[in-house]
């Protein structure tokens, strides 16, 4: 199973693939794929860069422009697709069918993955873009159990790439209005959820507090660890209680179904968090590598060391984690 | 001449019983309705109605109502069994099928029936558009986080592209369906496993409100889908939904006084002036946060 791992930045770029990545997916600095961020991912010549590290290296580069172009902007869509026709990715990520027909025909060599923005989650959508558009591989949103990935994986016609380790999406991705309705920005349209420029902390009698366009996400007590407030991680009002109503801040982790991913046939594990930094790409890469390597060694014997988890723990959201989706109890 | 706005009746997005169901149907069947959408788009486990009832349901409704009536396929569609489920519902050979999913688009595209794209489907330009339209769409239900502009501009975009173009039908009322997971809201809010939910949600016929930690409504809990708090309501930004070139406007079921409703939008589009306000929420209408009332916020 081959390791794709996030960048955000060039120094991202070159810890994972000092740690191991078979590949690198990043984004170019707009709102033509689903991190943008103030501050992050590539310009052209850290792409160049990065491109020749790449090279060097034996690795592969991937490149997510997989938000959904509105009419107005479809010309930026449209050029992101020759920049990376002309970089010479390896392969180029995309959702929208618009954008998926313009590179299948404009660049027919050039590889295609359907995003995760694509939330296809059978293999009757997989075949759609199979068919229409050529893709070679398809990324699945994180909502699947790990039955319902083996049964879409047996009748999907692409190779399957699966979220392994990051911010667990508990929406199906692509399939989530919840920050636009909020705020008037979302992962489809504006490429972020939950904007930070949205964001407002405030110290108040009842503790800290943070909103979003000035909606209260979630209030702290004294002691209580505050995180970003991400809208569907905060505490809200259900039938008279207050709880994480929708899910708690924890991240994914899937360091225990390697085995079974692998029995799947699936062809390759993803980091989420190009938003994150270049040391925290650097320790997941490591642990990962790591944990593909021992299985691949040694499928029979293959164990979950315990550094791997505290390592993965450390860097989680909440310090949680959790097998998501697949784990049927989970949903 | 344009013709007259058309009116819709979406599927309905709650889990109600089959008793609740049927009468709620033969109220609506004498109701001015130029289309009625029925079945199961939110769960697959809420089987009060099988398709077989759908099908008899439709039959009944097309010998007492002019409307047509069209099939809605399930939004989020994961299981193996599910999947069989929409095939069941693409060969029904009788009912045009709204697709709610790529999968339900594929199949409709392979069995060459033309089809409605629904609101779950993620349409958003003219090029997307044309791609949906080649594999047999007719109908476009935008998602309901478009701006009225970025709906114009797209069925402007596509014009230009020499292909057919579609139907456009606005999601004009009634709780916005805004996301879709794995995870039963509901079962978790009643501490119930999700594979032992024991049909909780039907004990919610309009959802349940999730409010934050200051009591303001924010989302609606309908077991896997999270829905707006606000209910949204386009009848005060009629003329905007005429010049966007809207043919339909679709009224999405509550649990209570659809038929008020549907009388208030059957009077704007007779000729009747629309309120210059109205309660409910329209921000995404007006390319804002669509929680928000447009004319609270000074924007109309």
């Amino acid at each position: 199973m081959h390791l794709v791992c996030p960048a955000g930045s060039l120094p991202a770029l070159k810890a994972a693939v000092r740690q191991g990545a078979d590949a690198v997916y990043v984004g170019f600095r707009d709102d033509t794929n689903a991190r943008h961020f103030a501050g992050l991912n590539l310009d052209e010549r850290q792409l160049e860069t990065g491109l020749r590290l790449i090279r060097e290296q034996r690795r592969q580069l991937y490149v997510a422009v997989n938000t959904y172009p509105q009419p107005e902007g479809w010309e930026r869509w449209r050029r992101a697709v020759d920049q990376a026709a002309d970089l010479g990715v390896d392969a180029l990520i995309a959702a929208d069918p618009g954008v998926l027909a313009y590179a299948s025909r404009r660049y027919p060599q050039l590889n295609l993955h359907l995003s995760v923005q694509g939330s296809a989650t059978n293999a009757a959508s997989l075949a759609f873009y199979q068919e229409r558009y050529g893709i070679r591989r398809a990324v699945l949103p994180r909502v699947l159990s790990l039955k319902q990935v083996r049964q879409v994986a047996a009748g999907s016609p692409v190779p399957i790439e699966v979220f392994a380790f990051g911010s667990l999406c508990i929406m199906a991705e692509g399939r989530c209005h919840l920050s636009s309705y909020l705020t008037g920005e979302s992962p489809n349209l504006c490429g972020v959820c939950s904007p930070a420029k949205a964001v407002r902390w405030s110290e108040e009698p009842e503790g800290l507090t943070s909103r979003l366009n000035d909606v209260l996400i979630d209030r702290y007590a004294r002691d209580e660890p505050a995180g970003y407030p991400t809208l569907c991680k905060g505490r809200f009002m259900v039938n008279g209680q207050r709880f994480h109503a929708l899910e708690e801040p924890t991240s994914l982790n899937t360091l225990d179904l390697i085995p079974e991913l692998a029995a799947i046939g699936v062809t390759a594990m993803k980091i989420e968090g190009r938003q994150r930094s270049p040391a925290y790409v650097e320790q997941v890469t490591r642990v990962w590598r790591a944990a593909l390597d021992a299985y691949l060694e040694s499928p029979a014997h293959y164990a979950v060391q315990p550094a791997w988890r505290d390592v993965l723990a450390g860097l989680s959201e909440g310090s949680q984690t959790t097998l998501g989706a697949y784990h049927r109890a989970w949903q | 001449m344009e013709s007259r706005m058309k009116l819709s009746l979406g599927p309905v997005l709650f889990y109600w019983d089959r008793k609740t169901l049927l009468d709620f149907y033969a109220d609506m069947a004498s109701q001015p309705l130029d289309v009625i959408y029925l079945g199961e788009t939110v769960c697959s486990k809420r089987r009060a109605m099988g398709l077989d009832d759908w099908l008899g349901l439709a039959r009944e409704l097309s010998q007492v109502s002019q409307a047509e009536v069209v099939l809605s396929g399930l939004a989020l569609v994961e299981a193996a069994s599910e999947l069989a489920s929409l095939k069941r519902l693409c060969d029904n050979g009788d009912l045009r099928v709204e697709a709610n999913d790529m999968g339900a688009v594929q199949l409709l595209a392979e069995r060459r029936l033309p089809f409605v794209g629904g609101p779950a489907l993620n349409l958003y330009n003219g090029h997307a558009l044309a791609e949906l339209v080649n594999a047999g769409m007719v109908r476009w239900v935008p998602p309901v986080e478009c701006s009225g502009a970025l709906i114009r501009q797209a069925m402007a975009q596509l014009r230009g592209l020499d292909v057919t173009v579609p139907e456009l039908e606005i999601f004009a009322y009634g709780h916005l369906p805004l996301a879709y997971s794995a995870r039963c809201f509901t079962a978790r809010a009643e501490n119930r496993p999700k594979d032992d939910c024991q049909f909780c949600c039907q004990g919610y016929p309009e959802g349940i409100p999730l409010l934050s930690q200051e009591g303001q409504a924010l989302f609606t809990l309908n077991g896997i889908q999270t829905m707006s708090g606000d209910v949204s309501n386009l009848l005060a930004d009629y003329a905007g939904l005429s010049a966007c070139g809207a043919n339909l406007l679709r009224l999405s079921p509550r649990a209570a006084g659809m038929n008020e409703v549907i009388t208030m939008f059957d009077a704007v589009r007779r000729g009747a002036t629309p309120p210059l306000a109205i309660g409910g929420c329209n921000g995404y209408w007006h390319g804002q946060p669509g929680m928000l009332r447009a004319e609270e916020v000074g924007l109309c």
